[in-house]
């Protein structure tokens, strides 16, 4: 029987062993040598049965098909647009996937996305190369303007988000506002200045804390105080 | 004839901090010292390689760079940008790093790892390394393992561990060797030397180089737990 040799929801840095066994699995970050199963990354240890993965702490965004990212328009070009992705590998978003509208030739592609301009886009294909496409096509998918773009580390997105979204909700609800949080780390708000600044805070708030325990109670509590004390 | 030392012992190397996260902008970061020597490792990546021809279509690339500050302390001012030193150092730091580094996720790109020191009282390559490779991890890079280097070395015959300035340039015979260690499988990844050495004494300083990398890599380890435990 495999022995854990960590406790889970430990942080671990690369090398190091953290179960004993072979009954028991290397899972995402981790890789096996003879009989032990080790760290490739840091992270937080989390076990799923005989599965052993690590949560990872830190890192940039990778691309990766079907995500919601927030890209900016950083070029146009004979097919479309080139968008910045807040990774090491820039987007192409091409003339058929931006918009259902007919397209005439030479048309200036500006006046539908300017360089400059944020987007919210979904991957469709990421090759083995990296070469990113994106679509504009879709549910919730558009144009920002107005409101502020804050960047946070990719890494914490699945926690600002929540459960189905419980986090996010419980702001866009105390706050009155509009969030979009992008996988790619960047999240756009919308809201009356003052809301907006606590949105901003109550997410800094999630990214420092990713990682402890009742965060939700946490985030609800900041949260009423600060709508109560800014009236 | 055998060297001896006033305030420690021959395999002891001099007091090592460590810190990482000291640099909040850059992508991951750590500070390293031992004894005088304090080196500060910022990296950022991967991202976008320029010039383009340098990208490697199948895997990452990674750029090292190393300098000493202009005051970093060997008696003169140390004249700023690229020298024939600095180009070496860079290229051992960087081949150190490779083997634990996984890069095949991060085709035409680079990572980018800046090695800068404020101070210096010999072994600075070594110091350099050992932050940089807390750095990586830090930037939640795929690794298999750690590095840990030291430097290494024998004085009138005698091995000793981690020389200062000073015992570098002792009058007599020093030879001074630099070894870069990974912790988990003891393998070597750097290993320079300068200076005349017989085998013996050889093997003996790198196998005392060897428990002083093992204690390094316990230091890095827990300053990189330590940045990232949960803050109540």
């Amino acid at each position: 029987m495999g022995k854990l040799l960590v406790k889970e929801k430990e942080v671990v840095v690369p090398g190091e062993d953290l179960a004993e066994g072979m009954d028991l699995l290397p899972g995402e970050g981790c890789y096996r040598d003879e009989n032990k199963i080790v760290a490739a990354r840091l992270g937080l240890v989390k076990v799923g049965g005989r599965l052993i993965k690590l949560i990872p702490l830190s890192g940039k965004y990778l691309p990766k098909k079907n995500d919601v990212i927030i890209g900016k328009i950083t070029e146009i070009t004979l097919m479309g647009w080139r968008v910045d992705t807040n990774s090491a590998y820039p987007a192409m978003l091409s003339l058929r996937d931006a918009t259902s509208e007919y397209i005439a030739k030479g048309a200036n592609l500006s006046q539908y996305y300017a360089i400059g301009d944020y987007i919210v886009a979904k991957i469709t294909n990421v090759t083995s190369q990296n070469l990113v496409d994106l679509t504009t096509k879709g549910p919730g998918l558009h144009k920002l303007k107005g409101g502020r773009i804050i960047s946070v580390q990719p890494t914490k997105v699945p926690r600002i988000i929540g459960k189905a979204g419980s986090m996010v909700n419980m702001i866009k609800k105390a706050t009155n506002s509009k969030i979009i949080v992008g996988q790619n780390g960047l999240v756009w708000i919308q809201a009356e200045p003052k809301m907006e600044l606590i949105a901003v805070e109550a997410i800094r708030m999630i990214e420092k804390y990713a990682h402890v325990e009742g965060l939700t109670d946490k985030v609800k509590e900041f949260l009423d105080k600060a709508i109560k004390g800014g009236r | 004839m055998s060297y001896k030392r006033k305030d420690r012992a021959l395999d002891e190397p001099r007091a090592i901090e460590a810190k990482v996260g000291v640099i909040k902008r850059a992508d991951g970061s750590a500070m390293f010292k031992i004894g005088k020597t304090t080196a500060y490792a910022a990296v950022y990546g991967p991202r976008n390689i320029y010039p383009r021809f340098l990208a490697d279509p199948t895997k990452g690339i990674l750029r090292a760079s190393y300098a000493m500050m202009p005051f970093a302390g060997v008696g003169e001012r140390v004249r700023p940008g690229p020298n024939r030193r600095s180009r070496e150092i860079a290229l051992v730091t960087e081949q150190a790093l490779l083997p634990v580094l996984d890069l095949s996720e991060f085709p035409n790109s680079v990572i980018d790892v800046i090695v800068e020191l404020p101070q210096t009282d010999a072994g600075t390559r070594c110091a350099g390394i050992c932050a940089a490779a807390m750095a990586l991890a830090d930037a939640g890079l795929t690794m298999k393992d750690l590095v840990a280097a030291v430097a290494v070395g024998c004085i009138d015959g005698t091995p000793i561990v981690d020389l200062s300035k000073e015992e570098e340039d002792y009058e007599g015979e020093v030879a001074d060797i630099p070894i870069a260690v990974l912790p988990r499988s003891g393998k070597i990844s750097l290993l320079q030397l300068d200076g005349e050495i017989d085998k013996e004494n050889l093997m003996k300083a790198i196998e005392m180089g060897k428990k002083v990398c093992r204690k390094i890599y316990q230091i890095q380890k827990a300053a990189l737990k330590k940045k990232y435990e949960v803050t109540k």
